[in-house]
């Protein structure tokens, strides 16, 4: 077991939140066809309120504070908060679109210690990037961005979020992403809006557009054992929880809404109006959602992919059961191993027509 | 002891939380991962840059494990050789300028 792992476990064990996810705004100079944020910054948090809940995050145990949007560096005190995190001793990761990182700003950057920038890239084809951000010239700027971090030696990890305007320019981002020395991970995750419309939903790559990126060995490494089926279910799977919104993450909206995690809007409580510890602790949404186990999941306890389903919890809370299936991951399943899930042969939906789901590959290490 | 007393300060290049007894410590240079017990916890906390290494042994391990001042000290130098070697904890023969110590 590895430090992380073995102080995740620890977190778990005690209920720390161990990781926190802070969007500071919604507001973005991008308008991508897929986010599922509206970009209404009335009622944002201060910068003393967003201080104040850094500290409590502290006080608590965070270790992993990521700070995103919307685009984070649209409000002025970004990097006062940066800053402030970092001397709080956070370990500071900053998810931006990097249309307004220049040398000055990547050289702060790197002087304050951050950890990561995590950006999404869709296209290596600029028509094709600008058209899904509608911001003319975006990749050329993201693109001048990235290698100003690079020459700071700040990581990067690049994401390819994949719908059906870029669903073929995977491998181009990845050769980008390999040309500019950074990590590189595929994406093809649509979410719901975070207000409930699913219209964005259809947007989503097809199954075989899914089965086609989960079997090139580029995105996942060694295929054969990515996608071998395993239908080992033990008392650890069963006792065990399908991810660790709410248990280790937490994450906190511009406006100081609690949910578990930032595709899980379940709101617990909001800061302005109660401590994050009491929230953390004492909300009965969180209560809830501890004391499901994969066990108590109606459909998924007996699901032959079960021991390495990538079940959202925040999507099935979505699709309307907290203990149900989440259907994107049924499709994702299936299109890694070709063996249908529990939920699929329920409804004796053998072969998904479109995916739109809600999942991260990382190829195995 | 007194003569090669040394001074703790943690690092500003490091992301550090202390749960429980343990604390994690990750460098911001190179992304390395240390894990403190809690004595090695007691260590870091008390790095504030003013406080002798021997006061910090003698009232967080002397008292608390029952050890002698001399063989704790060396322990607890050598632990503190490694956290600096990494760059963890800076370490000075003198007090840190109250305007350097956090």
């Amino acid at each position: 077991m590895s430090l992380l792992e073995e102080m995740n476990e620890k977190a778990t064990a005690r209920g720390v939140p161990l990781s926190a996810h802070m969007d500071i705004t919604w507001r973005c100079n991008e308008r991508c066809v897929h986010c599922y944020l509206d970009h209404d910054g009335k009622g944002e948090m201060t910068t003393d309120e967003i201080k104040d809940v850094i500290c409590q995050l502290a006080d608590v145990g965070t270790f992993f504070l990521s700070i995103s949007g919307g685009e984070p560096l649209l409000r002025l005190d970004c990097f006062e908060i940066l800053e402030f995190a970092r001397a709080k001793r956070f370990n500071v990761k900053l998810k931006t679109n990097a249309f307004m990182i220049r040398a000055k700003e990547a050289a702060r950057l790197r002087k304050l210690g951050i950890e990561q920038v995590q950006i999404s890239v869709y296209s290596h084809r600029p028509e094709v990037h600008d058209a899904i951000t509608k911001l003319p010239g975006s990749l050329r700027r993201t693109s001048e961005a990235i290698r100003h971090l690079r020459a700071n030696n700040i990581k990067v990890s690049v994401t390819n979020v994949l719908m059906k305007y870029n669903s073929r320019d995977a491998m181009g981002v990845k050769r980008l992403a390999d040309e500019w020395g950074v990590n590189f991970v595929v994406d093809p995750t649509i979410t719901p809006m975070i207000n409930g419309d699913r219209s964005i939903m259809n947007l989503g790559i097809t199954t075989d557009e899914l089965e086609e990126i989960m079997h090139t060995e580029e995105f996942v490494g060694s295929v054969g054992e990515f996608c071998a089926p395993i239908s080992t279910v033990d008392d650890n799977v069963l006792d065990g929880y399908s991810c660790s919104a709410g248990h280790t993450l937490a994450y906190i909206s511009p406006f100081g809404d609690v949910f578990p995690c930032v595709q899980f809007p379940m709101t617990c409580g909001n800061v302005r109006t109660q401590k994050f510890s009491d929230i953390w602790y004492d909300s009965p949404q969180f209560a809830e959602l501890r004391s499901i186990h994969v066990r108590d999941l109606h459909t998924c306890s007996h699901c032959s992919h079960t021991a390495y389903c990538s079940r959202c919890p925040g999507l099935a809370y979505m699709e309307g059961d907290l203990r149900g299936p989440s259907q994107r991951d049924c499709e994702k399943s299936y299109a890694r191993t070709g063996v249908p899930s529990a939920a699929m042969e329920r409804l004796g939906q053998r072969v998904p027509q479109v995916f739109t789901g809600l999942v991260q590959i990382s190829g195995l290490q | 002891m007194a003569a090669t007393d040394i001074y703790l300060t943690q690092s500003n290049d490091v992301a550090a939380r202390t749960i429980g007894d343990d604390t994690l410590i990750m460098s911001t240079l190179d992304s390395t991962i240390f894990m403190l017990n809690s004595v090695g916890s007691a260590i870091w906390n008390s790095a504030d840059g003013s406080t002798p290494l021997s006061r910090i042994v003698h009232e967080h391990l002397c008292e608390e494990f029952e050890v002698g001042e001399e063989e704790a000290f060396a322990d607890a130098k050598e632990f503190v050789d490694q956290l600096a070697t990494h760059g963890i904890l800076l370490v000075s023969e003198t007090p840190a300028a109250p305007k350097e110590i956090q």
